[in-house]
């Protein structure tokens, strides 16, 4: 188990397996106990969930137990095709992608995917894509606007690689250039942050219609852990700063820049990942059918205006002389 | 240098011939005492080593234009405190200070001007400003500058230095990145020129935003331009970097940029461009 919160509830687990053991030995019926420790240790995980100081989230987030994207094509959709490659370069293993059905209609889904051991880790480098990752992601998405079809995309990276390969093939073109064919992609976008919405590597996937949450997500300008080597010059800061930068769904929904967070059952995606799965299905559902079948020129409008009002500014007479014009 | 000594000023070229011949700086990179008249003629570019001194919003505009900005835009706007954050200092004391020492106007720079003769809508990026860094207002400010362009048809030119987004802001700030993005989409449809020149140093959210969406990318010579900063990456692969990697030479040996252009030809060159693409 990766995440500590788990550690206290271990004892009241045991508990009820040896009241199972004993019953099922002696024969004799002490469901009522079972189901009153049940409850507690639902309710006092509850809570303790509810009580997740932010960098808390952060490793929630992390957890190498939680549905990774094709966990999530597995169980909430059918008919899966991967696509692989850029056509440029290569494939990258850290963005997955291809056709899959959601409730009756074909749609284009596009993730970024981690491995849960150090081989797949290897391939799917950490769930850091490099340029032709992205290059992938954008051309997968340029095949779903030819054919009219949704897109629905995973966010789940710390954040684009930074290598040398990664820059000489320029990273920040492959981003840029994704956040500018999204803003001007004619089919509906939606996006979920799954796990780790790290910086420009995460939004390189993410500028959709509708953009969701799981509850325990995070999604950030910086790692904390990087912001807090900046500000606080020492990365074992990292719980301040992930306060200060405010990463959690609550935070993001509270700022305006996502539209819902998806409810993650008690213990997190990963301690129930059908029931988080189920979750997401919902809710993804819902938006996808609001946004599929509208006109595509209305929603490009919209997406735009959608990112033009995210921020936060004042407004105060500049001084005297400071003017570039007189 | 005068313009870090007044930065609220523009330099006009008669304030330029003002300096008095006596005043010198040495330049950073090869130590040559240099005159600071001969230094502000030659745009802040050693004569001696080529080196490109790093000068404010202002020094760009004044470089590019026939005669700096006929208009300059959203002036008024200024950060505010959307997370409450503070570290060694609460977010709104660095943005006071920053505007005590450089100037209103956050990081960048915008407003309509000419180019030989050519209505052009130009913004600039201040590095002084917390590093250039990208919050609400450079990517308000932008965002505005594209949609005046689009307004007026006018050719957009914006010269980035940026440390990339800024932090204090949070989330906020790398929604500017889309926000940016999304204009620059609009003035693509609308068939009008972008021209983007980069500077030392251009990094991170700017870079992965609009730095890197121009029809033509011109960079100064020397540059560092990149997505991550070379420390990252150092410290992320656990070896040494590549003499010159993420200089300008290098992204125009790898294909990310069209030319490297030294400031004092820059106007020339943008003018030559803007020829070819209205
Ligand atoms: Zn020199």
């Amino acid at each position: 188990m990766a995440f500590d919160a788990e550690e206290k509830f271990e004892e009241l687990r045991e508990r009820i397996s040896d009241l199972k053991e004993t019953a099922e030995e002696r024969g004799i019926d002490m469901s009522d106990q079972i189901r009153e420790l049940r409850d507690r240790l639902e309710s006092e995980r509850e809570q303790a969930y509810e009580d997740l100081s932010r960098y808390d989230r952060v490793k929630l987030a992390r957890d190498q137990d939680r549905p990774f994207t094709l966990d999530y094509v597995e169980h909430l959709f059918d008919d899966w095709v991967e696509l692989h490659g850029d056509r440029r370069y290569g494939d990258d293993g850290a963005i997955v992608g291809g056709w899959a059905t959601f409730r009756g209609r074909s749609v284009m889904v596009i993730g970024q995917q981690r491995g849960r051991d150090m081989e797949e880790n290897l391939k799917r480098n950490f769930g850091s894509p490099h340029p032709e990752g992205y290059r992938k992601a954008g051309r997968l998405m340029e095949l779903a606007e030819k054919f009219g079809k949704p897109v629905i995309t995973m966010v789940d990276t710390q954040g684009a690689y930074p290598g040398i390969g990664a820059e000489e093939r320029g990273q920040a073109e492959a981003i840029a250039a994704n956040l500018k064919r999204m803003a001007g992609l004619r089919t509906p976008l939606v996006t979920c942050v799954i796990g780790e919405g790290g910086s420009g590597g995460a939004l390189g996937i993410a500028v959709a219609d509708r953009v969701l949450m799981m509850e325990n997500a995070i999604y950030s300008v910086i790692s904390p852990e990087g912001c807090a080597a900046i500000l606080w010059r020492s990365r074992d800061e990292a719980g301040k700063a992930a306060e200060a930068l405010k990463v959690t769904a609550p935070d993001l929904l509270e700022l305006g820049v996502i539209d819902e967070i998806v409810p993650e059952p008690g213990g997190g995606a990963h301690a129930d990942p059908e029931a988080a799965a189920g979750a997401l299905d919902q809710v993804l559902g819902d938006h996808l059918e609001e946004v599929a079948d509208r006109d595509p020129e209305e929603l490009v409008e919209e997406r735009r205006e959608k990112f033009y009002a995210m921020g936060a500014w004042e407004e105060k007479e500049p001084p005297d002389g400071a003017r570039l014009d007189r | 240098m005068s313009w870090f000594k007044k930065p609220k000023q523009k330099l006009s070229s008669e304030q330029k011939k003002e300096l008095p011949e006596d005043v010198w700086d040495k330049c950073d990179e090869c130590g040559e005492i240099l005159y600071s008249r001969r230094l502000a003629e030659n745009r802040y570019v050693c004569p001696e080593c080529d080196h490109h001194f790093r000068i404010p919003a202002a020094g760009h505009i004044d470089n590019l234009t026939d005669d700096g900005l006929e208009e300059e835009f959203d002036l008024e706007l200024s950060s505010a405190d959307p997370l409450d954050f503070e570290d060694s200092r609460p977010y709104p004391k660095r943005i006071r200070q920053a505007e005590e020492d450089v100037g209103p106007g956050d990081a960048v720079r915008t407003g309509r001007g000419e180019i030989d003769g050519r209505s052009v809508h130009v913004g600039a990026m201040d590095f002084r400003f917390i590093g250039g860094s990208m919050g609400s207002v450079v990517g308000e400010k932008v965002r505005r500058l594209a949609t005046s362009a689009l307004d007026a048809g006018d050719p957009l030119i914006i010269v980035s230095a940026s440390g990339g987004a800024r932090m204090q802001e949070g989330i906020l700030s790398l929604m500017q990145m889309a926000k940016t993005a999304a204009a620059l989409e609009q003035i693509d449809e609308a068939g009008l020129p972008y021209v983007s020149i980069l500077t030392h140093p251009t990094t991170g959210g700017v870079t992965a935003s609009y730095a890197m969406l121009g029809d033509v990318i011109l960079a100064e010579p020397g540059a560092l331009i990149g997505f991550a900063g070379p420390r990252v990456i150092k410290q992320t692969i656990g070896q040494d970097l590549p003499e010159g990697f993420q200089r300008s030479e290098f992204l125009l040996e790898h294909g990310m940029i069209d030319r490297i252009v030294p400031r004092p030809e820059m106007k020339e060159a943008v003018s030559l461009l803007l020829h070819h693409m209205t």
